[in-house]
């Protein structure tokens, strides 16, 4: 692997945790309108699949997909500015923290419903398979849209159809509030199991071992050996929503948040950067710092851009007749 | 007839359906049908295409209705053009968040980024003895939606103008087919043609009265308008085709004229489409009115399965006539 393969990943890590960071910063000044759902702990789910991946692949995300959008190539300063609700946002501000996609990054939906987004990435890998292209599709989901129907519903299509789609599970240990324990029966990457879907569980806070376990089903997919779910382990640092506290209380102990920041996904990394491959740290604090400034000026973008016109409301509804020539 | 002339074609609905759906599949490599069993054809609309465009091109599905509506938004979202048998109305209740969350919002929460060309096809409404779960008509909400086009042809005729352009458009359309035309025939016209969506027709002239019906209405709107010219009434029949949008200019246009209105709609009449032409009507067009417009809609009950019951609850010609004699009747100003 090159130099570049191996500190672009470090790189996309860092640039989601900063840009977390600074959405926690903004909410809390109460600069930040709507829902927000962060993404720091589980950085090396979205950067390790999303380095398997082509940019004409595509993904479905979820309410907390924040990650999988920088990861698979979206800039921060468009997405700040539709966080912020400006009309310089990948949305011009019609869609905000959950519904930002770019269908030229072939991120073709983040969604606000849980688990809905798992149809949509089986359909798009039936359709380029039907359009004769090769792409993959990933569906991003949760531990807790492993109990909404549509898993069932999509795993049994993209496997009678044998398509080219991998179910990527985040379980970050909580849906919502409540331990994943009790909630769901058995462990979700066996779920496809009884349909012929392999699975396999995988150190979601290892960016190399997501690497691997996605370019595995990356290949399978690619060559018509059909759907793989795969299960990462990981754990989200945060809440699941930003200004929960109130409500929510302290529902998860304080040891076992200190077991996964002593896991954290960038630090792991970064050792095996310079203990392994030989990285000079000085190059690794110059992303960092890049990084950080990349998220600073993305904010200040942000909040220069001008505000959507209220006329803009009714606009984009529809689409003309003649913009869907081939 | 002479000899010149040609021979008028006469076509079931969903014989004239099927060669609306085969139009588009010729002229249009990237359109699919998904659906259940639509090899053969449940309703009977795909019924023998398969034959023409063989197993890829006519999917059958398992019966997930979640996963085929959602699938194909993903589908339409890179490329593909699926048109979807979902065979009742009713079964679009399985699927609603992928309607409504999912294909009707994509394209306007990304800021426009998308076109979904997609339709979904299913039988509505009353059918004669299909009972509660069989019979919904659930155009209303589909109306208040937004993000989704809503079209119910009336006629063989239509039926077939309106699936091809309903293929042809690049957003998400939900085409509904009236379960009582199953049994219409009427002529249809050879080869492609195409009737564009959001624009309504005036399927009979009159001064009196104006009655906007939708799907097997406006065939008992146009009885109860021949029974009624001999007695001097002059009934106006209006089908607006597609719902969402809905073509309200020649609804006021017609009402102008006439002034007086009854709306004629299958669906339960809380939050109706009869609901809410009135509601625009009155609205925008109180001075013009004689009188009440008056709304002949579905009563509010889940669908019984007896026909006595059916009869009672759904709308017929006797309703429709007798909330226009009654329109035609009533005081009103002066």
């Amino acid at each position: 692997m090159t130099t570049s393969n191996l500190l672009q990943p470090y790189r996309l890590m860092v640039r989601i945790r900063r840009f977390e960071e600074k959405l926690d910063r903004l909410f809390k000044e109460g600069a930040l309108p709507g829902f927000v759902h962060l993404y720091i702990g589980e950085e090396a789910v979205a950067v390790g699949v999303c380095s398997e991946l082509r940019t004409d692949d595509r993904i479905t995300s979820t309410h907390r997909g924040h990650g999988h959008l920088i990861a698979k190539g979206a800039e921060v300063d468009r997405m700040m500015a539709e966080l912020l609700g400006k009309a310089t946002g990948y949305c011009h501000g019609k869609g905000g923290s959950m519904h930002i996609v770019d269908f030229d990054l072939g991120i073709i939906g983040t969604n606000g419903i849980v688990g809905a987004g798992m149809p949509i990435a089986t359909g798009a890998a039936w359709g380029d398979k039907f359009l004769g292209r090769d792409s993959v599709s990933v569906a991003f989901f949760g531990d807790g849209a492993a109990n909404q129907g549509l898993l069932l519903e999509s795993l049994n299509l993209a496997a009678v159809w044998n398509l080219p789609v991998i179910f990527v599970c985040e379980n970050n240990q909580y849906a919502e509030w409540t331990r994943v324990d009790q909630l769901t029966a058995g462990s979700i990457h066996e779920r496809g199991h009884a349909l012929g879907v392999p699975g396999v569980s995988v150190d979601g806070n290892d960016v190399l071992a997501m690497r691997e376990a996605v370019a595995t089903a990356v290949e399978r997919a690619r060559h018509g050996e059909g759907p793989t779910i795969i299960e990462a382990q990981t754990y989200r640092w945060s809440g699941h929503n930003l200004g929960e506290e109130a409500f929510a209380g302290n529902y998860r102990p304080k040891d076992e948040q200190e077991h996964w920041r002593a896991q954290d996904p960038i630090v792991r990394y970064r050792e095996h950067l310079v203990s392994t491959v030989g990285i000079d740290p000085a190059v690794l604090d110059a992303i960092d710092a890049e990084e950080t400034q990349r998220v600073e000026d993305a904010t200040e973008f942000a909040h220069n851009s001008p505000s959507p016109q209220p006329h803009e409301a009714f606009e984009g509804l529809f689409a003309e007749y003649q913009e869907l020539s081939a | 007839m002479t000899a010149t002339e040609p021979q008028e074609r006469r076509q079931y609905f969903m014989t004239a359906m099927r060669e609306g759906l085969q139009e588009a599949l010729r002229e249009d490599p990237r359109v699919v049908i998904l659906g259940e069993d639509v090899d053969r054809g449940v309703i009977g609309a795909t019924s023998r295409l398969i034959r023409e465009f063989g197993p890829d091109r006519i999917r059958n599905t398992p019966i997930s209705e979640a996963a085929l509506v959602g699938s194909c938004v993903g589908a339409a979202a890179v490329g593909a053009r699926p048109v979807v048998d979902l065979m009742y109305s009713s079964f679009l209740y399985v699927a609603m968040d992928q309607l409504a969350n999912q294909a009707a919002k994509l394209r306007y929460m990304s800021g426009g980024q998308v076109s979904l060309p997609i339709v979904y096809f299913a039988n509505t409404g009353p059918s004669g003895g299909a009972a509660a779960q069989h019979s919904e008509a659930p155009h209303p909400m589909l109306m208040n939606l937004a993000g989704v086009k809503v079209v119910m042809p009336s006629s063989p005729h239509d039926a077939k103008g309106l699936i091809l352009s309903a293929i042809r458009d690049p957003n998400p359309v939900v085409y509904l087919q009236d379960g009582m035309l199953a049994g219409v025939k009427d002529a249809v016209p050879d080869g492609a043609y195409s009737i564009p969506l959001g624009t309504a027709e005036v399927k009979r002239e009159g001064a009196d009265i104006t009655v906007v019906a939708v799907g097997v209405l406006v065939r008992e709107a146009l009885k109860v308008a021949e029974e009624l010219a001999p007695q001097g009434i002059s009934v106006e029949v209006v089908d607006p085709r597609t719902l969402a949008p809905l073509d309200m200019d020649t609804i006021y246009d017609s009402v102008a004229k006439t002034r007086r209105l009854v709306v004629a709609d299958n669906a339960r009449i809380t939050c109706s489409l009869a609901s809410e032409i009135t509601a625009a009507v009155s609205e925008n067009m109180f001075d013009t009115l004689l009188t009440a417009p008056r709304r002949v809609a579905m009563r509010n009950v889940p669908m019984p399965f007896a026909p006595e019951l059916e009869s009672t609850v759904t709308v017929n010609a006797r309703n429709i006539r007798e909330a226009v004699l009654n329109t035609i009747n009533s005081g009103g100003k002066r």
